[in-house]
């Protein structure tokens, strides 16, 4: 009989393995996913792990996928080691957007190359701003912050969808709902001439040092942590549970607001209602199954990337729905939180009755 | 035999909780079951109780073979537990609690009338129509106790009922006790407090690491001796000197809190005062407002009145935690797991919740220091501990309490407030615990106890005084306080007019 044992002490090595293993049930699944659709497995799983990363262009595409979900995924790790939950950074990256447009769109012809930077900046400022209506709501009024940041998912959208229809349309542009084209000045600069990818990833990179520092070599990562693992230490030691909330929430809001805004100020170089790709939801599982880790993060966003760019290309090669990357991502959530029970549990195999003891 | 155990051996992942552990229980007997905190007695009930299965030996009852598979497959043989921590539910009634744990064949009036007669036998004083939450501890207790024998059983276990009971109470609870017993229900008594198990009980069955190491009549031993079978040595003796105390470092003053919590105890013009290298004990019941008073003093509750509490004449009731460290008040909670250390983090960074030097400019932890002063305190409080890197809940409830201690300790403070210090802590540990928080009182610290068991308070502290319903008595040098007295007290019962303090 199988049987879960508690171990003595969680395995460190279990929560590294965890993840690997759930990734390698996923592959399982997956495979015989395929069989069932009728499509060559071999060629279904080259699709979504081998086409990503064959060519420097497919590099390229990989990091402009991954480097929004790093970097929203590293606000979140620190909410939710804080035991903030914002699920709402959808919205907060949809909101960084609108307000990095809003900017972009003040640029004219003869502004300089650096007016990127106060792009991104109103970007950050937006998604800041959406999760601290959460931040206010749940401090003032002890409102739900799951609830409410998720609502504001649709509110964002629905003022997206507001200016794009409305007062931001292009005159110009055979009325299609979208703003003009920004000023190349407002661009972000590519790293590699011909490539997409540009600064953002570099600067995705530098956001996962800064944010392993402030994890776990400052005493304001350190208080935001231990009022996430024990509010009653954190009591008992003085530190604000209001400032943990207000600043994990503007911190997460403000990497989402940035993620937005480099959207917009890279590859879309408009506002359009198809700004909201789902990179917020997306990021949540990123954190996760990266263990709330900035490096393990990394991994984790190269992964979720490749997912999507997966399912694109299945769509156009093996006919199968661009759906298929929820189902991919949904399974390695799935697998990821069963496989995690071995963290703490241990299998073993039991003749009923009689212990084994030891 | 009622009960026979016959080597029985039960292994946990960690440790041998019970090895080849024998134990003969006769109809009508007494028997107490004395050892440390992890000696293996909880196992030992459990098993007894269905609650564990034992991994070897051999059970009988009225001289059968049994397997016990359940809670529910012991009381149908006849047993009864009454646990440590009660299982009752706040908003019902006493009766409606009862009749919850009952099959549900007898009607509840029925229930309640069974009830009455049962307390009326035993003396034990219950009214079944109150809710739970309007009793004090000891009338919760005797609810459960009630409920344990409104089966009627063979074998009643009872797991260390007095450590929330009066000294008045207690004595209570053993008449009970001893007509049980004379009507021949056995009684398994779990305990380490050594004069209860001689006045009371029969026998004893001493455990030691999860094996026996003693079967004796209490009545002909000595609570060195007891002692000895327990933790191998007697305990070491404290040396007490005489206190000289200085200016006044804490000051209360008509502190008044309402609850915060519906089943809180409100806070009612609490005043007393702590000197410069002194030891002042609050004695009382649990659930009286020791934990309001001690999250007022703390600063994890900020809502006491402005002025009320006072630190070296500066007001401190409105300071956060920090402020008050910064001032010298060094708190030590009951709980060390969740509010004293976070139980995940190592013990290096648990050191960060209260002491901050190795945090420099900017907020920057200093790894290095925080190692350092992790290691210094497991090495100066003989921490038993892998090292600064282990996780608190890796370590015994004593040695983790050794580490919170030890950690505020060495901070220097000027202000020591201890609530429980040596609650579930080995008798080593206890003593040794003892032993730091006096010498600190040496070095001129005012020292503020709170601790239900009161050998301890007459053993450390140098004045008294007793917490009842939210209000404080007025202090009592120890030397001149009696047990009775404080027992007394304890009720609430200081007050000149006795006519309007409650029962």
């Amino acid at each position: 009989m199988l049987r879960l044992e508690q171990r003595p002490e969680p395995s460190k090595a279990m929560s590294i393995a965890s993840p690997l293993l759930a990734l390698a049930i996923t592959v399982v699944i997956g495979t015989i996913l395929f069989v069932l659709l009728g499509k060559d497995p071999l060629r279904g799983l080259a699709v979504f792990f081998v086409e990503p990363v064959r060519s420097a262009y497919a590099l390229s595409e990989l990091a402009m996928k991954a480097t929004p979900l790093l970097l929203i995924a590293l606000g979140l790790a620190v909410c939710f080691r804080s035991n903030v939950w914002n699920i709402g950074a959808e919205g907060q990256f949809v909101v960084g957007a609108i307000a990095a447009s809003g900017i972009a769109m003040l640029a004219t012809k003869d502004t300089g190359n650096w007016f990127f930077l106060p792009v991104l900046v109103g970007g950050i400022v937006g998604g800041m701003a959406w999760a601290a209506i959460v931040a206010l709501l749940r401090d003032r009024f002890n409102a739900n912050e799951i609830l409410v940041s998720l609502m504001l998912v649709y509110v964002a959208e629905q003022l997206l969808n507001y200016l794009v229809y409305g007062p931001w349309k292009d005159p110009l542009g055979y009325n299609f709902p979208q703003t003009i084209t920004f000023y190349k000045s407002t661009q972000v600069p590519r790293l590699f001439g011909s490539f997409r990818v540009n600064l953002g990833a570099i600067a995705a990179l530098f956001a996962v040092g800064a944010f392993w520092l402030l994890l776990f070599r400052t005493y304001a990562g350190f208080q935001l942590q231990v009022g996430g693992l024990a509010p009653a230490a954190a009591r008992y030691a003085g530190f604000s549970s209001r400032k943990a909330l207000w600043s994990a929430l503007l911190l997460s809001g403000g990497m989402a607001g940035l993620a937005g805004g480099l959207e917009v100020a890279g590859p879309l170089g408009q506002l359009t209602p198809h700004v909201p790709a789902g990179y917020g939801f997306a990021a949540i599982i990123v954190a996760f199954v990266g263990r709330l880790h900035p490096v393990g993060i990394v991994f984790s966003a190269i992964l979720m990337s490749m997912f999507y760019i997966g399912g694109e290309l299945a769509q156009s090669r093996l006919g199968l729905p661009k759906s298929l990357t929820g189902v991919f991502q949904g399974l390695l959530l799935f697998t990821l939180l069963a496989c995690d029970t071995l963290i703490a549990y241990r299998v073993r195999w039991k003749t009923a009755g009689k212990g084994t003891g030891g | 035999m009622r009960l026979e155990l016959v080597d029985i051996s039960k292994q946990y992942p960690a440790v041998k909780a019970n090895d080849r552990v024998s134990l003969q229980v006769a109809p009508g007997q007494i028997h107490a079951v004395l050892g440390e905190n992890g000696a293996g007695k909880s196992t030992l009930m459990k098993i007894i109780y269905g609650a564990v299965r034992p991994d070897e030996g051999e059970i009988r009852w009225n001289g059968e073979p049994v397997q016990i598979a359940s809670p529910a497959a012991a009381r149908a043989l006849g047993i009864s537990m009454v646990y440590q921590h009660f299982s009752l539910f706040d908003t019902l009634t006493a009766a409606e609690n009862v009749w919850l744990g009952l099959d549900k064949s007898l009607p509840l009036a029925e229930v309640t009338k069974r009830i009455r007669e049962v307390a009326g036998i035993y003396g034990l004083e219950v009214d079944p129509l109150r809710p739970v939450h309007t009793l004090s501890v000891g009338e919760r207790q005797r609810v459960e106790i009630v409920r344990a024998l409104m089966t009627n059983p063979k074998l009643l276990i009872l797991d260390e009922p007095t450590s929330v009971l009066t000294p008045q109470a207690v004595q209570t609870l053993f008449v009970t006790l001893r007509k049980l017993a004379a009507e021949g229900c056995s009684i398994l008594y779990i305990s380490h407090k050594l004069d209860e198990i001689r006045s009371l009980c029969h026998h004893c069955t001493v455990l030691r690491g999860g094996k026996v190491t003693g079967e004796v009549d209490p009545t002909r031993e000595t609570n060195a001796s007891l002692s000895r079978l327990m933790i191998g040595a007697e305990p070491p003796q404290l040396q007490h000197r005489e206190a000289r105390a200085g200016a006044v470092v804490l000051e209360v003053r008509s502190l008044s809190l309402p609850k915060e919590d519906p089943f809180g105890t409100s806070l009612e013009a609490i005043s007393f005062e702590v000197r410069a290298g002194e030891v002042v004990g609050i004695a009382g019941v649990s659930g009286n407002g020791q934990q309001e008073l001690m999250r007022a003093l703390s600063g994890e509750d900020v809502r006491a009145p402005r002025g009320s509490i006072r630190l070296f004449d500066q007001d401190i009731a409105r300071d956060t935690p920090r402020r008050r460290r910064r001032g010298g008040l060094h708190f030590v909670p009951e709980e060390r797991l969740g509010r004293g250390a976070v139980p995940t983090l190592s013990l290096a960074q648990n050191t960060l919740l209260t002491r901050t030097r190795a945090v420099g400019r900017g907020g920057w932890i200093r790894v290095g220091d925080v190692n350092a002063l992790a290691e210094a305190l497991i090495r100066r409080f003989f921490v038993r501990a892998g090292g600064p890197g282990s996780a608190a809940k890796s370590l015994s409830g004593g040695n983790l309490q050794k580490f919170i201690v030890g950690r505020e300790i060495d901070a220097d403070p000027k202000l020591l407030i201890v609530s429980q210090p040596t609650w579930g802590v080995d008798v080593g540990a206890a003593a040794q615990i003892r032993g730091e928080l006096l010498a600190l009182r040496d070095n001129g610290c005012a020292v503020l106890v709170v601790s239900e068991e009161l050998e301890e308070l007459f053993e450390i502290c140098d004045r008294l005084v007793v917490i009842a319903q939210g209000r404080v008595s007025p202090s009592l040098r120890t030397a001149e306080a009696t047990i009775e007295q404080i027992g007394e007290w304890m009720s609430g019962l200081w007050r000149k007019d006795k006519s309007d303090a409650p029962a």
